[in-house]
Parts: C-alpha cells; structure tokens; sequence
C-alpha cells in the first residue's frame, strides 16, 4: 500500500460512514461494559432491525468517551447536527433512542447528558481526539480520521533528523512521570552508532488509580502503532515492542488485531508504505510487577529475566535491549506524535505553559461527582479539574486533598488547588505529574493512613535488588502503622523523617526514589494530624482504630485490658 | 550454574510430552513461535499457566529444560512477578481491586467481609479449592471504585453486602445440584467452608 492506496481508502471508507443518516457510538471499554454496555448494544442492534432501519442507522462499538462513572454511554450523531451523549443508558431506553432520536430526531430528554457540561467543554483532545469516535478494531475507522496521513508523511517528505527535530520543536515531554524532553531523547538515540536500534512502549501503567495508557490502547490502538512507526524511522529502528501490563487483556488483544492488520496492509512490516522502511511491532505481556514501569527493569522483562532495574547510565538511549541503543517512551507520549506531525510543532507548541506543553490525560477517581477520563490543557488549574469537570464533591463534603503520581507522588491540599498543573509547579508541591492518576479525597480520608497505603504497595512491590528501599520500606510501613494504631511515639516521627530522607536520596531506582514520597508531602502538609495520631490518639477522619498503645504505656494498659476482658466473659 | 539433576524420561524426550497430556501441546507451540529464544521466558510462562491454572513445579522443570536454562531462573523469573500463581486455584474466584480509588471508597472493607465470611486471607483459596480471594493493585475501572472481579465478571460500585451476595451466588450458583436443593435463597443456603 502506498500513499495514494491510503487516501483511497479513507475515501471509501467516508462514503460508507456518510450513507448512514445516523450513527450510534456505544462506547465498549471496561468501565462501560461493567455497567452492562454490551446488552445496550444489542439492544440498539435489535431495536435497529425490528423498526427495519438497517440501511440508514448503524450501530459503532467505541472506545472510551470519557465520562466512565455514568456509563454505559451512548453518542448519537446524526448529519449535520451536534453530537448528543446519553448517560446510564438501560437496554430499554436504547429502544427508545432508536425509536425517537435516531428515527424521529427527538432526543430521549431523561438520559440526556447535557453538551454544555463542563465536563466536556473544559477539555482539549489532542491525544484522545479518536477515542470514543471509532471502533478501535477497524483499521477503517482510523484511515477514515486521517489514520497513518502522518506517518506518510514523515516518510515521504521528512528525514530522520527533521522528525526529531520536530518533536523537539513542539517541547514534547515524556508522559511517564519524569518528564524528560522527548526530542532530546530521540536524538540522542538516533545519534548513537549502531546499525540495530529498539523503540519501546511503556504500556505498563502499574499506579493503582490510572487508566490512561489502557484506555487509549484500547481505544485507539493504531495512533500508538503509528506513532511507535514514526519513531522507529526517526532513530532508526526496524523493531518495536509494546509492553501491555498483564492485566489489560483487552488492551493486548486490540492491540494484537491492529498490528496483524497494519502488517496485512503494508503499513507495518517490511516496506511500510512502498518506501526503504521496514518497521515490526511486537507485543509482550507484563505479568504484575510494578517495578517494570522503570525503564531498565521493562528492558530486563522484555528480555524475559526478572524486573530488576540495573543502575544508569548507560542509559538505554546508548545501551539497553540486548546492548543496542533502546528508545523508551510511555504509551501517551506515542500518543501525541501524531497530531504533532500532523499538525505541525508550532500548533502543539501553543497549548500548555511554557515549559509544559500540550494536553495531559488525566484519570479522575475518587470522591469527585464525574469520574472518568480526561483530557486537558497543561496550566490548567486543580480547581477547574476537580470543581468544574469534576463536579466536585459528592454529598456535601468538603475537599482535603488531591492525590496524584500514584506510590510516587504526593497529596496536594486544598490551599494549592489554584495551581497550575504542569511538571514543574506539581514538583515544587512536592508531588509529580505522574502518569496521570488524580485521585480526590474529602474529609473522610485519614492522611497518616493514605501514607501507609502507598508505603505498603512499595514495600509489596519493592524488587529487592538495593538495601535502602528494600528495607527502608518495610521500617517506614512498620512505623506508620505504629501511627495509625495508636502505639507510636514522637521518636516514631523523627525517625520516619529521617528514613525518608535515606531511603529518597540511596535507593537505586525511581521507585525506592519516590516511595517516600507519599509520606513527605502528608508530612508537611497535614503534620497536625500525625501529631494528633501520635500526642492525642485520636483520628479525625475517623479511618484509624487508634487500638493499641505506645509500649511504654503497657504497663498501665494491660492491667485494664485484663479487667476490660473479664467483664466480658462474664 | 546449573546444579546436575537425575535425568528423568520427559528430558530425554523433549519433543512430546510422555505425559500425552495435550496441554503441553500448547507450551510447545509458544515454545517454537518463539524458536526457543531463552528470552521468550515469560511468554512460555503465560501460555503454561493459561493451560494449566498454575505453575506446579514439574511444569517449571519442562520450560527451563526445554528453554536449556537453569531451574533456578525460572523459578526465579516466576516467583518475582505476582501474575504467575504457583498454588492451584480454587474452582471460583474472586479479585478485588486495591487501588487508589478503591482504597478511598473502602474496598479494604470488602476484602475484610470476605475474609471473615470464608475464613481465608487473601491471596488463598479454601481448603476443598472451592474459593479464591485475591487482591489486585489496580484494574484500571477507577471510575466504577470499588471495582472486583467474580469469576471473569467485572462488578463495579460494590458494597461489603453485595459483594458477599455476588460470591455466595457464584460459589453456589456454578454448581447445580446445590441452586436445586436451595432454589429460593440459594445466597443464604451455601455452606460456608
């Protein structure tokens, strides 16, 4: 296939989505169809048939649309006017979409989510621009949308070195957490000598709370595939991997059809697009370490050994899979090439803040109203996130803290929410951009106790290669649970501090790095209430059952124990 | 590095399992799409515990023997990741999801009913192999917080109560014989290990 076959295609493909007068998008990613999207489906197929609408409405199984805690979520878009969304939508009131709106052109006012919402108007889709909008198995859809255009042109009329310079051009950072300035990263990759050279996705999105890597590889596997493609012609490789976490079967499945179907259309493979280039993408399954999602622990897994990071440099820019230059890039930062080759870096370079540009996905969780996915704006402030597309608090309750950057980052308090959030003003809080979990707390959260959460998940997933974080870990989680039964003492405090501190600045990795993390910033943001779970024993959120006492107070506990004990036997 | 061991038959066999068991027919078609490339370790590792449920020690000794690498690395490879259960499985399970989100709408909560009701920690399976509780870090449905998984079915918006409900159900549900005699109510009926 070449440039000219493309466009043919998409050609096609537009003119048999334009017979249709009426589209219905159901959205089928996780959260939808946990909410019973698959029976909507057939509903709207039935509902279809039985009226004999065949040959003028059809029915798309989407990828994600964004507002994931009111699916299942169903789009209708007819020609010629705006797209309307229906919220929970029951197998019954599909029927009745068909029957009124795709029909009649009178939309069904009880689902009805309003377009107007916030949540919709404060968010920029850049990367996401497809998800929701077509059916992520259909290579079709995609080449209808502009799909692999960019790529063509990257082959066609760009050199290697004009990729990278492009990308540097748009101020592209890394979407992993760190931040790292992609194009920099490109070249260093591209400049290093040798004839085999890997690409690399992280798709191993192991913080618990984001889902955004997931999504947009089961939303729109192809933009990631095409974005690996330009890359691996901009630094000269010929392979690819994508490292799917273990628990994202869906997502390694799509992605599976995408790459089958690419190669069957010369669009991957030997010869992509008639040119010299020859690009393969392979899968591999991660199977449940957290750790992986550090560079050199994902090269080691892929390489088939234990996820155990190695110590940098070399850096895999100069020597990672198998010895070759590697480079290493989070799914979402694959996701954003395209639409800067297609659009320009001058384009992408206008969204954001100066030093952060383009759009962040954000997975909003938690005690929000709207929970989802999000797109939006780098500077955007917390407020617009969590009060305005968030719909901020259920129940009345008031906000406490926004948590983000999963086990390596830290709660943002209330006093903060007016900051912009891009790499640098989160750091400066003392939490990381991440990969862009949000998780919103309210007053119902017990600080210490969120601390310990983490700690624990950074013990459990600790690889057990360097001693600081190894251990260091598991004394950090030992005294905060101290804090939050009621047995630790102010020593307890001091040390927790200073352990901190040892195990951030000795660990090996970015995990032992930023497992202190969580417990400094709750330490210098809410100190009083380690303090009252210390001095008063007492939780004010109510989380922690304060049952034991420091062990110096033991001797006049346990006699009152006994009693206490007694009374109840008799 | 590799500690010599009796030679058993399977070893001297490589190429069919003596066992004539078909599962390991499937191990061996990954074994050769990957031309038995060491590195494709964990990817052997996945289809053996697809076909079998888990990873019993002989299953180890055959992918290090036919992969030629120490049983030491593979036991090592396969214990390091959480994904790869070297315990059978109980018939019925059930995941719950711990991340973020669901810690902060109270999945500990569930985890701690389910506990009681089954008197097993999570991460074990009932002592007839019956039921499994396991805890996940995060299944990516944050927006359905608390998320869990019973048997394959992805459940979101779970309380203590209806959790209970979903597994009972499930544990009872899959056998017949049991909904017969406790047609109505077969939640409350099942008999708790």
């Amino acid at each position: 296939m070449n440039r000219a076959d493309l466009q043919t295609m998409a050609q096609r493909e537009q003119e048999k989505q334009g017979k249709y007068r009426c589209r219905l998008l159901c959205c089928a990613s996780t959260p939808c169809l946990s909410s019973g999207g698959a029976a909507v489906q057939q509903a709207l197929e039935d509902a279809i048939k039985e009226q004999d609408a065949n040959a003028e409405v059809a029915v798309v199984s989407t990828g994600c649309m964004g507002p994931c805690s009111r699916g299942p979520v169903v789009t209708v878009q007819i020609q010629g006017e705006n797209d309307v969304y229906y919220e929970n939508v029951t197998p019954e009131a599909a029927r009745q979409i068909v029957a009124d709106h795709a029909l009649n052109g009178q939309p069904v006012q009880e689902k009805l989510l309003p377009s107007d919402l916030p949540f919709f108007a404060k968010q920029t889709k850049v990367v996401l621009s497809n998800s929701g909008l077509i059916d992520p198995e259909r290579l079709e859809d995609y080449v209808a949308r502009g799909g692999y255009l960019a790529l063509a042109y990257a082959l066609r009329e760009m050199s290697p070195e004009d990729v990278c310079t492009e990308i540097s051009k748009s101020g592209l950072r890394g979407r992993g957490g760190a931040g790292y300035p992609s194009g920099l990263k490109w070249d260093l990759v591209r400049k290093a000598p040798d004839d085999k050279k890997y690409v690399v996705a992280n798709g191993d999105e192991g913080d618990p709370g984001a889902y955004m890597d997931r999504t947009l590889m089961e939303s729109d596997p192809h933009r990631v595939l095409e974005g690996m493609a330009i890359a691996g012609y901009a630094v000269g490789a010929d392979q690819g991997f994508i490292y799917v976490r273990g628990e994202y079967p869906v997502a390694a499945k799509r992605l599976e059809r995408a790459i089958r179907a690419a190669e069957r259309r010369g669009l991957l493979g030997s010869r992509v697009l008639d040119s010299s280039f020859s690009f393969r993408i392979d899968i591999r399954i991660g199977a449940g370490a957290f750790v992986c999602g550090e560079e050199t622990a994902l090269m080691a897994s892929i390489m088939g050994r234990r996820g155990q990071p190695v110590p940098r440099p070399p850096y895999p820019a100069q020597s990672g899979l198998w010895g070759h230059p590697t480079l290493i890039n989070n799914v979402e930062t694959f996701g954003n090439i395209v639409p800067i080759i297609e659009h320009g870096a001058d384009w992408y370079a206008a969204i954001g803040t100066e030093k952060s540009k383009g759009t962040k996905i954000f997975a909003l969780a938690g005690k929000v109203e709207n929970t989802g996915l999000i797109e939006v704006p780098m500077g955007i402030t917390l407020r617009e996130i969590v009060f305005d597309i968030g719909g901020g608090i259920p129940d009345g309750r008031e906000f406490k803290a926004a948590q983000t950057g999963g086990p390596s980052g830290g709660c943002i308090p209330a006093q903060f929410l007016d900051t912009k959030v891009d790499y640098e003003s989160l750091k400066a809080l003392g939490s990381i951009m991440g990969s862009g979990g949000l998780i919103v707390m309210d007053d119902q959260s017990c600080m210490p106790d969120v601390a310990k959460f983490f700690m624990e998940f950074c013990m459990d997933e600790s690889c057990g290669k360097c001693v600081p974080c190894r251990v260091g870990t598991v004394q950090m989680y030992r005294i905060l649970q101290r804090i939050t039964d009621g047995s630790a003492t102010r020593q307890d405090l001091q040390n927790l501090e200073e352990l901190c501190t040892m195990v951030r600045e000795t660990s090996l990795c970015g995990l032992g790095q930023s497992a202190p993390n969580p417990v400094m910033s709750t330490l210098r943001y809410f100190r009083e209430e380690y303090e009252d779970h210390i001095n008063r024993r007492t939780c004010e959120a109510g989380v922690c059952e304060m049952t034991e006492v420091p062990v110096l107070e033991l001797v006049e506990e346990l006699p009152r124990r006994i009693r206490a004990a007694a009374i109840r036997n008799q | 590095m590799q500690p010599p061991r009796p030679r058993t038959q399977r070893e001297v066999v490589p190429a069919e399992h003596p066992s004539g068991d078909p599962r390991f027919a499937l191990i061996d078609r990954t074994l050769k799409r990957f031309r038995f490339q060491q590195d494709a370790l964990i990817e052997v590792l996945h289809t053996a515990q697809e076909a079998f449920g888990f990873l019993e020690e002989d299953l180890l000794l055959y992918v290090a023997r036919q992969l030629k690498l120490p049983p030491s690395w593979v036991y090592g490879v396969a214990t390091f990741y959480h994904f790869f259960s070297l315990k059978p499985q109980g018939e019925h399970n059930c995941i719950v999801c711990m991340g973020t989100a669901c810690y902060v709408r109270r999945a500990a909560e569930i985890v701690a009913a389910l506990q009681d009701a089954y008197g097993i920690e999570a991460g074990h399976t009932t002592p007839d192999g019956k039921f499994s509780l396991n805890t996940a870090r995060c299944l990516g449905s944050c927006g359905l917080a608390p998320v869990l998984i019973v048997d394959g079915e992805v459940l979101g918006r779970e309380t203590p109560e209806s959790t209970l409900a979903a597994v009972n159900a499930a544990v009872a549900g899959m056998s017949p014989a049991r909904v017969a005699v406790t047609s109505n109510g077969a939640e409350e009926e099942v008999d708790l290990p």
